[in-house]
């Protein structure tokens, strides 16, 4: 069997150097479509009502108006009379017209009555008594837990416990399964039992099962310091560049073909063809680049379905629906909120011994789950306690990294607080307790000697409070995090062509993080070639699945199946070619451009010669992951990296200023290291980001967003980078584990770390992220009062 | 605003003045409306009247001209992208707000999206797809690529216009003109770092 491993650091021509993306010339001069540029002949412009109210039934729908309008050409009505909407921007009605000029006037025509009813958009923590107890779990329920990651334990638990108010069908399961269910959560739906839905609907405030592990109470009592916080992170939105949306157009009466912006090519015709009703093979997907996701982009959504069915109705004509920027704020997408009072308790070495954590947040209609805290310590003793607030923001969804920021805003806020209490520097406080910290200690503490050089920790640290200078305040703050990012299903299929060139045909997708330069890179070191050599064809249905871009399970998945492949049609040139080389097939190697016989200059053909010996059909192969069949396991799963952050505070008007930041992560095998290195950059920008400006504010008078444009929905400007420091953990210890995804893991401790960095400067914690001015100025004055 | 901002958004040449726009809205609200162009008196001068329905807009893009029909509200950005199928400059946030719409009108670094397309007329209007020449990059497209100073890549056009007008302003630009003129424009995957090293390297080589 020939060998599928990565080649060793010596043999390795191409993986693991800087090597730049293969799609940026077509990104930097315009040329790359994206979804949102598809204009087909006869395109409709789509535009949807949206509902104003938070929450309200609906009395009435007329669209005749509209209808009668020239140029609008379909209208096809959302909601049912007599529906309720749960969110303000729901979408009510549809309607195609010939430019967007009339769609927008036709959508101002259509009448719809509504009856408002109470709603709520806080978030607030939940009074006592509040929170009705736990209960069975709906299918919604259920759901929510596989999106917030419940552990299975807790799962299996609280099912055993409560039961469930659905009977599951074997659909629902396999669906579930897909997204990440274990069997074991399976058979524990399964046997479930089965209680009735309480008439009175979903309580906007749901206590999750409690969680106890060890002796809290007794781990208390005997703890030699105590300290207790309040941390958390608001709600923030997704604001992808590229709006959600799609294109879509009958080519005739069963066949659909869609342009959409997605994380997930592979997975949307199944997602389509059954509220279309019709077959997904049907349905032909096509994406070539996306203006990001983060997460909010794996599904086909009510306003992509609608596209399709306006097509439908106007004959088939295309029709572009892509959302506002408004709509793609308030509706596509938002990170849950989770806030906690903890209390967490150590002996005075700082050695943590015990942690209980009352946490409450929103996911929206959803509630949302309890994060998983504490995170990364595996604190022997600890008590938690969760009241998730089903409300009426908007469905929350994926956000790179789903619940890691916030359970590590929770987390190192609480250590960095009880460092403090002891007197410590956190450095030797998390030091100190890497012992509890998981599979990855050995990783953190080499990630932590060489973070803590890179940001000066040792010189740079001072007592909280005690690093002022006029109305300056400046302080350190650091976080460590956690990810799997194994690689997910893919397959290809890699084909050498008589003349020499290459192509690999996979149905995945690049969303901005460089799996097309991924995939060439692989197929390149293995064929011996070029990585311009490489013709890649991606982003269609048309060719072999490969999963959707999330949890960072793209780099391991796509570089698995492409080495595979590669390797194995690499094999059968090699059997096409010995015969003129005088040797066997296994004593070939395809290195800098030739194929020759191994350690033997002499007996070597170009590659195009080479492939001329094939005859007049080209080679193809496909390459699967995982594959049992062609081991080894190419990509791992598990992933250690530290944050460290320097800011600066001004105590008179509040303002933070990030000053430096230092990310070193663990990735494995990198394929890339410029575009692994740019992940961590980004990463910090963005954890920048939504450490201080982002937060989606909900008006309490109206049930609907206030900030649903980009200038009150502040993101991070160029001018609020400070300097930033990014080190890869590469060579021994981490090559050899084979490729993990880098996507998610470095923006989870910005955040956490930056937070740190202000209570350090501060001498006093600012509860919540974003920290904006007036949080801190509130802060500031707590302290001055207390 | 301040006057030498690239970014900032006058109506030069049309004479029209916010309050002057209110008070045409207004007249022409109450007139009939009429085939052609209605000329009418505002604020003591003669003012075209365009609209409602379509009507001839005759644009310079690229060094290409092109007359279209289009209504009188569309905007630059949208007929660019919708009638001349011009998509380099992105529709992001719609209202003068994250710059991934940039384009250049004359020499003004303009907002595509803020800007009517009737208003464009008569003027050299240039897109991120006109800087490659001959199939070979820009040094500031190049620089972007160097740098891997795009992810997703949506803002990406509106950074190379941005970055293209301030050096073309500032060949040696200080790191305060730099802060000013990226000032106008918005990244969500994060690749600031990418850019900053990116405007050095095209400063040095004189892009």
């Amino acid at each position: 069997m020939p060998d599928y491993s990565w080649p060793t650091a010596e043999n390795r021509t191409l993986i693991g150097k800087r090597i730049s993306r293969l799609d940026s010339p077509d990104k930097v001069s315009g040329r790359a479509k994206y979804t949102y540029d598809v204009h087909r002949p006869g395109m409709l412009f789509g535009k949807i009502v949206r509902s104003p109210y938070a929450k309200a039934k609906i009395l009435s729908i007329d669209t005749s108006a509209a209808e009668k309008m020239p140029g609008v050409k379909a209208v096809h009505v959302i909601q049912k009379v007599g529906s309720t909407v749960q969110w303000a921007g729901t979408e009510v009605v549809a309607l195609a017209a010939v430019d967007e000029g009339t769609a927008a006037d036709a959508a101002r025509a259509v009448q719809v009555k509504y009856q408002p009813a109470s709603y709520l958009v806080s978030d607030a923590e939940p009074q006592p008594g509040q929170a009705e107890a736990a209960g069975p779990m709906s299918n919604d329920d259920v759901w929510d837990a596989i999106d917030n990651q419940m552990p299975e334990a807790a799962f299996i638990d609280y099912i055993k416990t409560h039961g469930i108010t659905f009977h599951p069908a074997e659909d629902d399961l396999k669906s579930m399964k897909g997204e990440g269910m274990s069997d074991a959560g399976i058979e524990a739906l399964r046997k479930a039992e089965y209680h009735e839905p309480s008439g009175s609907g979903h309580t906007n405030y749901q206590k999750a099962a409690a969680q106890v592990t060890g002796d809290p109470d007794k781990a208390f009592a005997e703890a030699e310091a105590i300290s207790e916080g309040l941390y958390g992170s608001s709600v923030i939105a997704h604001c992808c560049m590229e709006s959600h949306g799609s294109m879509s157009e009958w080519t005739d009466k069963d066949h659909l073909e869609v342009h959409i912006s997605t994380q997930n090519v592979s997975g949307i015709p199944a997602q389509m063809a059954e509220p279309l009703k019709t077959t997904a093979a049907n349905v032909h997907v096509h994406q070539d680049h996306m203006g990001g996701g983060f997460g909010s982009k794996f599904s086909a959504d009510r306003w992509d379905i609608t596209a399709a069915e306006l097509s439908r109705k106007a004959g088939g004509k295309p029709v572009r629906m892509m959302l506002e920027r408004s709509s793609e704020l308030m509706v596509a997408g938002c990170r849950p909120s989770a806030y906690a009072r903890v209390k967490i308790g150590a002996k005075k070495d700082g050695t943590v011994v015990a942690w209980q954590s009352q946490s409450w947040g929103t996911g929206g209609p959803g509630g949302g789950g309890m994060p998983p805290t504490p995170y990364v310590f595996n604190i022997p003793n600890l008590r938690k306690e969760h009241v998730a607030i089903r409300n009426n923001i908007g469905p929350a969804r994926a956000w790179r990294a789903p619940n890691h920021p916030q359970a590590a805003i929770i987390t190192m806020g609480a250590m960095d607080d009880l460092a403090a209490k002891l007197n410590m520097d956190p450095l030797e406080l998390w030091l100190k307790n890497l012992n509890i910290a998981g599979p990855r200690e050995k990783t953190y503490r080499e990630e932590f000697t060489i973070a803590s050089d890179l940001m000066g920790w040792k010189d740079k640290w001072k007592p909280r409070g005690q690093n002022v200078s006029g109305n300056m305040a400046s302080g350190l703050g650091l976080s460590l995090h956690t990810w799997g990012g194994r690689g997910h299903a893919s397959d290809c299929d890699v084909t050498i062509h008589p003349d020499g060139s290459v192509d690999i045909k996979m149905g995945s997708q690049d969303i901005g993080t460089g799996t097309r330069t991924t995939i060439a890179i692989v197929a390149a070191e293995t064929l011996g070639l070029p990585v311009e050599a490489i013709k890649l064809y991606i982003g269609d249905t048309s060719y072999p699945p490969s999963g959707g871009s999330g949890g960072s399970t793209t780099p391991g998945g796509v570089s698995s199946s492409t080495r595979r492949g590669s390797v194995d049609v690499r094999e059968m040139l090699f059997e096409k070619v010995a015969p003129t080389l005088n040797a066997k097939p296994e004593e070939l190697e395809a290195v800098n451009g030739t194929v020759r016989v191994k350690g033997d200059a002499s007996r070597s053909l170009s590659w195009k010669e080479a492939c001329s010996k094939m005859g007049a059909v080209p080679l193809t192969a496909r390459g699967k992951n995982p594959d049992k069949s062609k081991l080894p396991d190419l990509t791992n799963s598990g992933v250690g990296g530290v944050g460290m952050a320097e800011v600066e505070v001004d105590t008179d008007t509040g303002i933070v200023k990030v000053k430096k930041m230092v990310a070193v992560q663990d990735c494995g095998l990198i394929i890339d290291l410029k575009m692994a290195e740019s992940s961590c950059y980004g990463a910090l920008i963005m954890g920048i980001s939504y450490a201080l400006f982002e937060e989606k504010v909900m008006d309490q008078a109206t049930g609907r967003m206030l900030n649903p444009d980009m200038q009150f929905y502040r993101l991070a400007g160029y001018n609020d980078i400070p300097e930033l420091v990014v080190h890869m953990m590469t060579g021994k210890g981490y090559d050899e584990r084979g490729v993990i995804g880098l996507g998610e893991p470095p923006v989870i401790s910005p955040g956490a770390a930056i937070a740190n960095a202000v209570a350090n400067a501060l001498g006093t914690r600012v509860p919540f992220i974003p920290l904006t001015p007036d949080r801190v100025l509130a802060a500031l004055e707590h302290k001055a009062g207390a | 605003m301040k006057e030498d901002d690239p970014k900032t958004l006058t109506q030069e040449g049309s004479g029209v003045s916010r309050r002057d726009f209110l008070k045409i809205s207004g007249i022409s609200a109450a007139s009939v409306p009429l085939i052609g162009t209605k000329v009418v008196e505002a604020a003591g001068a003669p003012v075209k009247v365009y609209g409602p329905g379509k009507t001839p807009v005759t644009l310079m893009v690229n060094g290409a001209k092109h007359t279209l029909q289009i209504e009188p509200r569309v905007t630059l950005l949208d007929a660019l992208r919708d009638n001349l199928d011009v998509t380099g400059p992105k529709r992001v946030c719609d209202r003068g707000e994250c710059g991934a719409c940039t384009v250049m009108i004359d020499k003004k670094l303009s907002y595509s999206c803020s800007t009517l397309a009737i208003d464009a007329q008569g003027k050299q209007i240039t897109t991120v797809e006109s800087l490659a020449e001959g199939g070979r990059l820009h040094p500031v497209q190049q620089a972007f690529v160097d740098n891997d100073a795009s992810q997703c890549g949506f803002c990406t056009p509106g950074f190379v216009m941005a970055t293209k007008a301030l050096l073309d302003k500032h060949p040696q630009p200080t790191p305060e003109e730099i802060r000013r003129g990226l000032a106008g424009n918005f990244c969500r995957c994060g690749t600031y770092f990418g850019i900053r090293h990116a405007v050095a390297q095209a400063a040095q080589k004189g892009a």
